[in-house]
């Protein structure tokens, strides 16, 4: 019984920041911000969906750990998209003056280094 | 000997863990065949990783682990009540530049994957000799603050665990 309360809890709690990320996703005016929705908002909503899938199973007496990888892989690879989709934002959309310069190298990674000095 | 045979023990470890847990059930069976994988996957991809990462400090790791835990959870809540509370025009996104202390290609890896996954920052690029990394915010007051914190916090911590 107890359990049961437990999973259903944790089931609206994912779904409700499952929801407010695709919200953040439409109502944010920006792409930069955008990003900001589906990489933090759905990582809670997914985690605690798949806590419930885990003690759901418990309740069913049938472990299932797969939970655990779903959640290991998701935080592997949520970080790295959203880092691809950046690169390509600033690639092609953002000038040099709207963003600070790196403190001590010359530029970004995804700007063309500036041309080697002629040898002469 | 050993080294050629074992080079990364603790990938061999972890490949053994991770079939273990896609198979979903442990037997003699399946923890042969997931140690077989764990033997020859990182034999077969050495070339990919030149040298073995080296954890100093494994306990800490287990902190920082936490710490990035608790946070997650914070930075959820807040970038819910960021996107449902302000309208768009009182966000303050902004960019802030953090200049990197740690060299290792692994401790940077890890640290832009905090700052994504962590209180309203995402890490955009990195500089081209990774000296400094780019981060945006979704709604910050002072960016210096910002990169303060990133460095106190979690750059600090993962230079005690790496290097």
């Amino acid at each position: 019984m107890i359990l049961e309360v437990f999973v259903s809890l944790f089931i609206v709690v994912g779904a409700f920041f499952a929801l407010v990320g695709s919200y953040g996703l439409i109502k944010l005016d920006n792409p930069m911000a955008r990003l900001h929705g589906p990489t933090k908002a759905s990582t809670l909503g997914i985690g605690s969906l798949l806590i419930a899938s885990v003690a759901y199973s418990v309740l069913q007496d049938d472990l299932s750990l797969h939970e655990l990888l779903i959640t290991a892989f998701l935080f592997v690879t949520a970080p790295i998209s959203a880092h691809f989709i950046a690169k390509a934002h600033i690639h092609q959309h953002i000038d040099d003056d709207e963003m600070p310069s790196p403190p001590r190298d010359t530029s970004w990674a995804v700007r063309r280094p500036p041309d080697p000095p002629a040898d002469d | 000997m050993m080294r050629r045979l074992l080079p990364h023990p603790w990938l061999t470890a972890l490949l053994t863990v991770v079939w273990l847990l896609l198979v979903n059930g442990i037997s003699v069976g399946a923890v042969l065949l997931g140690f077989v994988l764990g033997l020859v996957i990182p034999i077969a991809t050495a070339a990919y990783w030149p040298d073995r990462p080296l954890l100093r400090r494994p306990g800490k790791l287990l902190t920082y682990i936490f710490i990035v835990m608790w946070d997650i959870l914070v930075a959820n809540v807040v970038v819910a009540i960021t996107i449902l509370t302000k309208p768009n025009s009182r966000i303050r996104s902004k960019w802030v530049s953090i200049p990197l202390d740690i060299r290792k290609p692994e401790a940077i890896t890890v640290l832009a994957g905090t700052i994504t996954l962590t209180p309203g920052t995402v890490s955009a690029d990195l500089s081209s000799e990774g000296h400094s990394l780019l981060v945006h915010c979704l709604d910050a007051e002072d960016a210096d603050a910002v990169r303060d914190e990133i460095k106190t916090r979690y750059e600090r911590r993962l230079k005690e665990i790496f290097e």
